[in-house]
């Protein structure tokens, strides 16, 4: 069936398409020409990106970690890093050349970003520092955690358990509190801006949000 | 459990102001025994003698200075800096159903950008006859529709996975917000360009720095996702992605892309950041759930609440809160005043909405005792909102995402509450 159209809008020229599209796909589609290796990337990442993520992509205080981490995602505190956690390089690609440096997005070459990855994925152990990274090699890299995602289950085994009419009268024999957020005491307080910051990080960290 | 944290001693610092003087019979002014004639009757007030402000005082207004702890909060510690980070929604202090935008909550990744409606462009490309480029101008010359929708962040309440946190619903439940949309929906947009039918996913980004790419199937794209520039009457706020926002109802709040700028028709998913590294939902067993975009059936009570303590003392007292399903909408909630031992069916103000924010009631008749508060939703695909138990049975403790569990407050005799935790 033929939509109806309103003749709104313009054609898109090439130009425009190539400056906005940069998406990568896990397939490498979407990739650009160049290439880059983990010796040429350390000296990009210790100008661009160590301040935050450390020199060896381990990360500094809250900012995130690129590396490390490796079969803890079954802990408790599990380390979820480019290395330990993320299923595809392509994103690291995308998000790096696309949203990095943090406060300085969209200026980094096809050749920075490829050394950058390749020295992300040494910091992990994962390539040696002279393999050199392009549209070419680029899924000659195995990426641990590739398998590790399922799609959501929810319906199956979740929803069909926790649907039906509820208990309504004697549900439980007794109601004990087993954790009180005041004992913590991590939450801001309204009426000074000195105690907002007073505790945190020691006290917090366990269960920090992911941003 | 709370070995898992640094513990503290109790730290009573008075948390709403006037709390600490909340004890029962401490508000008694106003009472039917008053004695004394009340002079705030019998002596004429400055306001009923002189004038108020004029017209011309407040083109555009904000509340009044003495609700000016409705606002919204951050938790310093939750992120690294500010500007990718959250704040919360004052839900404690809110009734009704429909969000203020001026308070309503606000995450961004590269802070909230200023992007002008004449230099706002929106383009669609990929897998379509016409790859086009809109104005502003341009979408507002589509068929609008309006459309009421809650959106909630996936991490609302992901600091309390492991436990009891943050003392307030604003801070355990206030990443979410519900507002009135009008806007053209994005089938309108992609029939415009002539989608093809090997499309089978749309990627959607900003124009802001993160971008914030998300891959959504063309089968959603084509039901009810809205491609919105008004929210409760007005422009969209700054803060909420002005002029142009993508609308995906029912879905976490990390896929209603602001300041959208383009939108691509694919064979496959895109698999950005954040649908791998972010919003992806790690189980016990270290295997991830990814794309889990359905908001669960949740509620909240949110008065009385830790910031929104019992002042008055004994006898009737409104308990109320919010409810909502990213399924369809609320049929029904239950409260429970010990804990999940026996429960009541509260009152809906009005019928529950689809993928809408439920305002529900109970009224008690409150005999002074200890209080164990949760409330309980059910929604038309006769799901019931589980205990945090329950979810922890399934998930474990590392999901960060979707927590939709059953939260219990603690009311003391002296009108307080707390966050707990109870077997």
């Amino acid at each position: 069936a033929v939509a109806q159209t309103y003749g709104l809008g313009r054609a898109a020229l090439p130009e425009e398409i190539a400056a906005w599209n940069l998406d990568v796909l896990p397939d490498g589609t979407g990739l650009p020409e160049g290439q880059g290796d983990a010796i040429v990337g350390e000296e990009i990442f210790a100008a661009k990106c160590a301040a935050c993520h450390g020199d060896f992509a381990e990360g500094i205080g809250n900012w995130p970690k690129l590396a490390g981490g490796m079969d803890t995602l079954d802990h408790e505190d599990p380390l979820k890093t480019v290395g330990s956690y993320w299923p595809y390089l392509s994103t690291s690609f995308d998000y790096i050349r696309r949203s990095m440096p943090y406060g300085d997005a969209g200026t980094l070459t096809a050749d920075e970003t490829y050394a950058i990855v390749a020295y992300i994925l040494y910091s992990n152990d994962l390539i040696e520092d002279d393999f050199v990274l392009s549209k070419e090699t680029f899924l000659d890299v195995e990426m641990p955690n590739a398998d590790g995602f399922v799609l959501d289950d929810r319906m199956e085994s979740e929803v069909a358990m926790w649907s039906g009419e509820p208990c309504m009268t004697d549900c439980k024999d007794s109601v004990e509190v087993t954790m009180r957020a005041l004992v913590l005491d991590v939450t801001p307080q309204e009426e000074t801006t000195e105690a907002a910051a007073e505790e945190p990080a020691a006290a917090a960290e366990p269960v920090v949000a992911e941003t | 459990m709370s070995d898992t944290f640094e513990t503290k001693t109790p730290n009573r610092r008075a948390f709403l102001r006037g709390a600490a003087t909340a004890g029962v019979g401490a508000f008694a002014a106003g009472s039917a025994g008053a004695q004394t004639p009340d002079p705030l009757i019998t002596e004429t007030q400055e306001w009923a003698q002189s004038f108020g402000d004029g017209v011309d005082a407040t083109p555009y207004g904000l509340p009044i200075k003495y609700e000016d702890d409705v606002v919204r909060r951050n938790v310093e510690w939750l992120t690294a800096d500010t500007v990718s980070s959250i704040n919360f929604t004052p839900i404690h202090a809110l009734d009704g159903t429909i969000t203020p935008q001026g308070c309503a909550f606000e995450r961004h990744h590269s802070g909230a950008i200023e992007l002008k409606k004449e230099d706002y462009r929106l383009m669609i490309n990929g897998l379509v006859d016409r790859p086009l480029v809109f104005t502003y101008a341009d979408l507002e010359r589509f068929p609008r529709e309006n459309h009421t929708y809650f959106l909630e962040c996936a991490a609302n309440t992901g600091m309390e996975w492991a436990g009891a946190q943050l003392n307030g619903a604003q801070f355990t439940h206030g990443m979410i917000h519900n507002m009135e949309y009008t806007g053209v929906p994005l089938r309108t947009l992609l029939e415009e360009a002539g989608y093809e039918t090997a499309g089978k996913w749309v990627y959607v980004e900003g124009a802001d720095a993160s971008s914030n790419g998300r891959s959504i199937p063309m089968e959603k794209a084509l039901d009810d996702v809205l491609v919105a520039f008004k929210a409760n009457g007005e422009a969209l706020r700054k803060e909420h992605g002005y002029p142009v926002r993508l609308v995906v109802p029912g879905w976490e709040g990390n896929m209603w892309v602001k300041w959208i700028r383009r939108i691509e028709v694919m064979n496959a998913p895109v698999e950005s950041r954040e649908e791998t590294s972010k919003y992806t939902d790690t189980l016990a067993n270290g295997i991830s759930r990814k794309w889990t975009w359905e908001m669960d059936a949740k509620s909240v009570v949110t008065s009385p609440s830790p910031q929104s303590p019992i002042k008055h003392g004994k006898g009737p007292l409104v308990i109320t809160g919010l409810a909502w399903s990213g399924r369809g909408a609320i049929t029904r909630v239950d409260v429970s005043k010990d804990g999940g031992k026996t429960w009541e069916t509260a009152r809906l103000a009005k019928p529950g909405e689809k993928m809408a924010l439920t305002r529900f009631y109970l009224d008690v008749d409150w005999d002074g005792e200890d209080m164990f508060l949760q409330s309980r939703a059910m929604d038309e695909t006769g799901y019931v909102q589980p205990t945090k138990t329950q979810l922890r049975e399934v998930r474990g403790l590392n999901s960060i995402y979707h927590n939709n569990c059953i939260q219990t407050w603690w009311v003391r005799p002296n009108g307080e509450a707390e966050n707990v935790e109870v077997s």
